[in-house]
């Protein structure tokens, strides 16, 4: 657990970087700090591992005032991954990856088969061990920056915009697997962006901070974009809150059966689900006749039935081109159809839910 | 035959060229020693930098033959005593380097090295395994300039008769001899020529990471 009581950071020059600043990050979970650029994110952040140290008040890990003891000492503890992965490029990627191991004094064999096992699980091809930064690509690097974070299993885990660099797809992946590894590992996960979609997609919890380093609001994502604190939050959630919101709500849906055909089937008129042997869908149809394969207009987006969102499930509607939804089961094969009203009319109860 | 007298006299070559050698690498050597922690101080502290750094290059516009000649009288040595080149030569090496140096380790991406501090290293440790090796393409740059320049104002040390294979220059002159002066000159070439492609290779063999394409 990582407490902030009465944090205000004063530069040198009289800025006021972080105001007044209490605030509690929970053990085990992953908590963002978003806000606008020059709010005092980093500057917060950079106060847990001490990399700067608090004008006024306290801010302990575990208990401990991080201003007690020895510096690199607190540091070999607390994961720290920067915008940019700033790796070392003058050492290979093992190398990269052994650094805490190494400084904590390690034996060289097992520091880099620590970081062999390491690059496994952010996901590296074994071959890169011997590169150097260099030679990988932005998506890549930040895989090293994950995987050196985490080489001597620190309990806690800094992250600075560790995704704003790559590419939107590349960004989306790479949260994927933050969140599979943070299922596996259940570290305490400080995460900055200003991004609030990502935010709310990564935290269990997302302090918003305002420009002055000023905490505007401190909540569980489904809370922030249904309960703004004030204008400014509401401002920075933005203006599609409401369709974001729909991310954070699972009810369930009423399905209907969907006929299905399969290539070579004589199709009804209209549309027509087509699907493989297995029962997994393959696209559309359009008119009667024979399903040929070449006629197979590509599906939209899926419904998982039991783990995707009402957010999933109005996409799944809304891209698909006949207009009904596909919901799948977890091996992928069809469950029913949904349509977006359907979906619309789950919120609306949910709404009465609350309000009740 | 003239030629004759190459052979004949190789053993005394041979002497001077190693005379040359130490005269002019042993300096390049102290001098990156001492270089090294005072450009570091340069680069991590502007005010000391804005001192340090005009004040080397000041140093350097001292002329050699002058310096030879001074050096005895304040730090006690015999005119013909070769610290006296030694210690002057190191002077140069200093003044080039702390430049070198200080421009190298404040080249290296700040991002980087606050990386390494966040991921626990000391300062010390910090380095002389993350700064330093990122310095060294911007420090061989510049030792290559301090060796092949102390590589030939070693032979203005023949004036006082502490030269290396200057000696010939002075020697055949003398003599009115141009093929002792001629070897001379080829000699001190030649050396200059090897010791600066060495330190070529050593620069590439220690940056390996330098020569590796984006995405190779
Ligand atoms: N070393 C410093 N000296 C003076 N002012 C600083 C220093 N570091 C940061 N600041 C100022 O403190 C404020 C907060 O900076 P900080 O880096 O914490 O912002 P941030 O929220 O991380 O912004 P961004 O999203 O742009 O990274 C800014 O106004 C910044 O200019
Ligand atoms: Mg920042």
């Amino acid at each position: 657990m990582i407490e902030f009581r009465g944090v205000t950071k004063r530069f040198p020059d009289g800025t006021v970087a972080v105001d007044g600043l209490d605030l509690t990050v929970d053990a085990g979970k992953v908590t963002v700090f978003v806000g606008p650029s020059g709010c005092g994110k980093t500057t917060s952040l950079r106060m847990i591992n001490r990399m700067i140290a608090p004008t006024e008040g306290t801010v302990t890990v575990d208990g401990r005032d991080v201003m007690s003891g020895d510096a690199a000492e607190l540091r070999r503890g607390i994961g720290y991954v920067i915008q940019q992965a700033g790796l070392f490029p003058h050492k290979t990627i093992r190398d990269n990856i052994a650094t805490v191991p190494l400084l904590l004094g390690w034996s060289r064999r097992k520091a880099r088969a620590r970081a062999d096992e390491l690059m496994e699980v952010v996901g590296l091809a074994p071959e890169m061990a011997s590169r150097y930064p260099a030679q990988l690509s932005g998506g890549q690097q930040q895989r090293v920056g994950v995987a050196r974070a985490l080489a001597a299993d620190p309990p806690v885990l800094l992250m600075d915009e560790p995704f704003s660099a790559v590419d939107p797809v590349v960004r989306e992946s790479l949260q994927e697997e933050l969140l599979r590894l943070q299922g596996e590992l259940g570290k305490t996960i400080v995460f900055v962006t200003h991004d609030i979609d990502e935010a709310v997609k990564l935290g269990d919890k997302v302090a918003v901070f305002r420009t002055g380093g000023v905490l505007a609001q401190y909540d569980e994502p489904g809370v922030l974009l249904d309960r703004p604190a004030d204008g400014f939050v509401d401002g920075f959630v933005g203006r599609d809150r409401g369709y974001r919101k729909l991310g954070f709500l699972s009810d369930e849906l009423p399905l209907v059966e969907l006929p299905t055909v399969g290539v070579g089937d004589p199709a009804p008129e209209g549309w027509s689900l087509v699907v493989d042997p297995d029962g997994r869908p393959l696209g559309w149809v359009q008119g009667g006749g024979s399903v040929e394969e070449a006629a197979v207009v590509p599906g939209g987006s899926l419904y998982e039935v039991g783990s995707g969102s009402l957010r999933s499930a109005l996409d799944a509607a809304l891209s698909s081109p006949s207009g009904r939804g596909v919901a799948v089961d977890g091996d992928g094969r069809v469950a029913g159809a949904l349509s977006a009203d359907d979906v619309l009319r789950a919120l609306a109860a949910s709404r009465a839910d609350e309000a009740a | 035959m003239v030629w004759d007298w190459i052979p004949r006299n190789l053993g005394m070559i041979g002497g001077l060229l190693g005379e040359h050698v130490v005269l002019a690498l042993l300096p390049v050597l102290i001098g990156l020693v001492l270089a090294v922690p005072i450009g570091w101080a340069a680069a991590g502290n502007r005010a000391l930098r804005g001192v340090l750094v005009p004040a080397a290059s000041v140093l350097y516009t001292i002329p050699s033959l002058a310096l030879f000649i001074v050096l005895p009288a304040i730090i006690g040595t015999r005119i013909l005593d070769p610290l006296n080149v030694v210690v002057a030569l190191t002077i140069y090496t200093v003044a080039l380097l702390v430049r070198s140096v200080a421009d190298a380790l404040g080249a290296v991406p700040s991002m980087v090295v606050a990386a390494a501090t966040a991921m626990g290293y000391r300062p010390g440790r910090r380095f002389v395994s993350v700064e330093l090796p990122l310095a060294v393409p911007v420090l061989v740059a510049g030792l290559r300039v301090a060796a092949v320049s102390n590589i030939s104002l070693v032979s203005v040390g023949a004036l006082i008769g502490v030269g290396g294979l200057g000696q010939l220059f002075t020697d055949g002159y003398q003599r009115n001899f141009p093929l002792e002066i001629l070897t001379g000159i080829v000699m001190v070439l030649l050396l200059a020529l090897v010791v600066d492609g060495l330190l070529v290779l050593i620069g590439r063999v220690s940056t390996p990471w330098t020569r590796v394409g984006a995405n190779a």
